[in-house]
This record gives structure tokens, C-alpha cells and sequence, in this order.
């Protein structure tokens, strides 16, 4: 598959993602924030950082890219798209995923493993997990404190679009200990945990690794 | 078109979890600041915009709040003030 890792400036884990994209036995490339279309990818990854420093509010300024009008098409034509904590917050502030991330409950950047429970296999990204998995990786952000209003809350819970959830104490004070959702369709994740800092032992965990093997479960979709 | 100076105000919603606000609460009672309740932390924007007239550039700030400044899932905004720019 092709995997295009979009870049913006301030986006710190394109190269992780790269890397897990490639790993993973994929085409992947970067895409500049600047550009207009995504190079012909099948699936497209806002990875994690600093978007353009977090001004204003973490990815509202990202979500003006001109790259983004080209994820959005593609994501509305059903096309995978995985936000990965400040891509989550971009997919957000875009509205392809409904609620914000707001500052953390401590307000302390937490940088640390947490412990994460699959509650949806409905999307391109998770359907080589069975569902209830338990997976260790890595969180390292400021504002990941999932919120939205109740009857949304409910809507997700109801919908089966939680799609991870934190074990134990969550390192964010999220509602309902949502650490990643999916849209209606299914084909966008956003996720505030980052798999692409767990695809090998070596990284302390290769939990990851499967949310990267696209091929497979976009045939299972299909 | 005339110059104008909007002061526009973003504020996190009432009732949601302000942890800032908390900390500043917090900070206030340990420098011994007394009768200190809750505090709320927003930001204030000076924008500097060309328009026929305060009603018009009003109209405008309210659009900008809404596509960008605030995000209405957390915060609410108020538009302070629309006066000529000095």
C-alpha cells in the first residue's frame, strides 16, 4: 500500500512513522503540509508533534493546510486516515472526528507507557486485534484529555466508536477513559497513545506493529 | 473602509474542568491571597481589520470566533469591544 505521513512544521514523530509504515512492508513517503494532493496514497498519517508550535489551540491551525483539504476529500471518500495524538487533535479541530483534546487534568506533560484495551476491530487500523486485546505503548502529550458533550459521548458509546480505551489510571483525565475514537464510517482513527513508538521488542513493545498492517485488514473491510 | 480594533474574548465553558484555572486558584492561596474562589483562564485577541463599519466588523469577528478563534466544543466568546483603531 501507499502510506503517505503528512508533515507539518512542528510535527516531531513523521520519521517513527515512516518508519513503522515501512516496516510494515509499505510505500510510505512524506507529504509537506504546503502540498495540494497526497501522491496517489491509499492511507494517510497526521503523525504526532507541535503543529505550527500549538498556537491558538493544538491543531487548529494544521487543519487550514492545504494538505488537509486533500486528507479531507479523502477521508470523505472513504479513504483510511490515523491521526496519532497531534494528528488526532488535527482530525478534530478538522470536525472528521467529533470532541476536542484539551489540557491534561494534571496539567503536566505525561510522557510515559500506559496500558490500552481494544474496543473496536470496525476500522482498517484495529481489525488485526481481537477485540478486549490489552496493549502497552507509549502517550507523550499535554492536551489529551478527550471531551465532548454527553449525548456525543453517548453517541460514540452506543455506536461502537470508541475504539481504545485506558486501563487503569488514564495519564489524562479523558471522559470515559477514551483514548481513541473512529468516525462513523470507520476509515479515520485518531488515537492520543503512539503506535508507531511501539513496533519493534526493541522499543520496549511491539504492540503497535499491527495497527500498521493495513493491506490485511483493508481486505477484511472490503 | 475605515480601521477598527476588535477585542475578542475566549473563555473555557462553564461547568468544563479548567485545570489552569485551578493552578492559578491554588498559586493565589499559596502567596496567601485570602477569599480567592474559582479562577478561569481565556485569552484575549486585539485584532486590527478594515470594515465599512462597527456593525459590519462585528458581523466579521462573530465569523472569525466561529470558523477559527474559539472551538465550540469547549469555549465560549464574547466580543468585547469594536472601536477605531488608534
Amino acid at each position: 500500500m501507499k502510506v503517505a505521513v503528512v508533515r507539518f512544521p512542528g510535527s516531531n514523530c513523521d520519521a517513527d512513522a515512516l518508519h513503522a509504515a515501512r516496516l510494515a512492508g509499505h510505500a510510505a513517503e512524506f507529504v509537506w503540509h504546503r502540498e495540494t494532493g497526497l501522491g496517489g496514497a491509499d492511507v494517510v498519517v497526521l503523525p504526532g508533534g507541535f503543529s505550527y508550535g500549538d498556537y491558538l489551540r493544538p491543531g487548529a491551525i494544521a487543519r487550514f493546510s492545504p494538505v488537509m483539504q486533500a486528507v479531507i476529500a479523502h477521508a470523505r471518500m472513504g479513504g483510511p486516515v490515523i491521526g496519532i495524538c497531534n494528528g488526532f487533535q488535527i482530525l478534530c479541530e478538522a470536525h472528521l472526528l467529533p470532541g476536542q483534546l484539551v489540557r491534561n487534568a494534571g496539567l503536566a506533560f505525561v510522557c510515559r507507557e500506559v496500558t490500552i484495551r481494544v474496543e473496536s476491530t470496525a476500522t482498517p487500523f484495529t481489525a488485526r486485534y481481537a477485540a478486549g486485546q490489552i496493549l502497552r505503548m507509549p502517550v507523550a502529550h499535554g492536551d489529551g484529555r478527550f471531551v465532548a458533550d454527553e449525548p456525543t459521548l453517548d453517541r460514540l458509546e452506543d455506536e461502537g466508536r470508541v475504539v481504545f480505551r485506558y486501563v487503569g489510571s488514564g495519564p489524562n483525565g479523558a471522559l470515559r477513559d477514551i483514548a481513541g475514537i473512529r468516525n462513523e464510517a470507520g476509515n479515520v482513527l485518531g488515537m492520543m497513545p503512539h503506535p508507531e513508538r511501539a513496533v519493534e521488542p526493541l522499543l520496549g513493545s511491539a504492540d503497535g506493529a499491527p495497527l500498521f498492517g493495513f493491506a490485511a485488514a483493508l481486505a477484511v473491510i472490503a | 473602509m475605515t480601521p477598527f480594533l476588535g477585542r475578542v474574548r475566549v473563555m473555557p465553558r462553564a461547568g468544563l474542568l479548567d485545570p489552569q484555572g485551578h493552578a492559578v486558584a491554588h498559586a493565589l492561596a499559596a502567596l496567601g491571597f485570602a477569599g480567592v474562589g474559582d479562577v478561569h483562564v481565556g485569552r484575549t485577541l486585539e485584532i486590527r481589520l478594515d470594515g465599512e463599519n462597527a456593525e459590519q466588523v462585528r458581523g466579521r469577528l462573530r465569523e472569525m470566533c466561529e470558523r477559527l478563534i474559539a472551538n465550540p466544543v469547549t469555549e465560549d466568546f464574547t466580543i468585547d469591544a469594536v472601536e477605531a483603531a488608534p
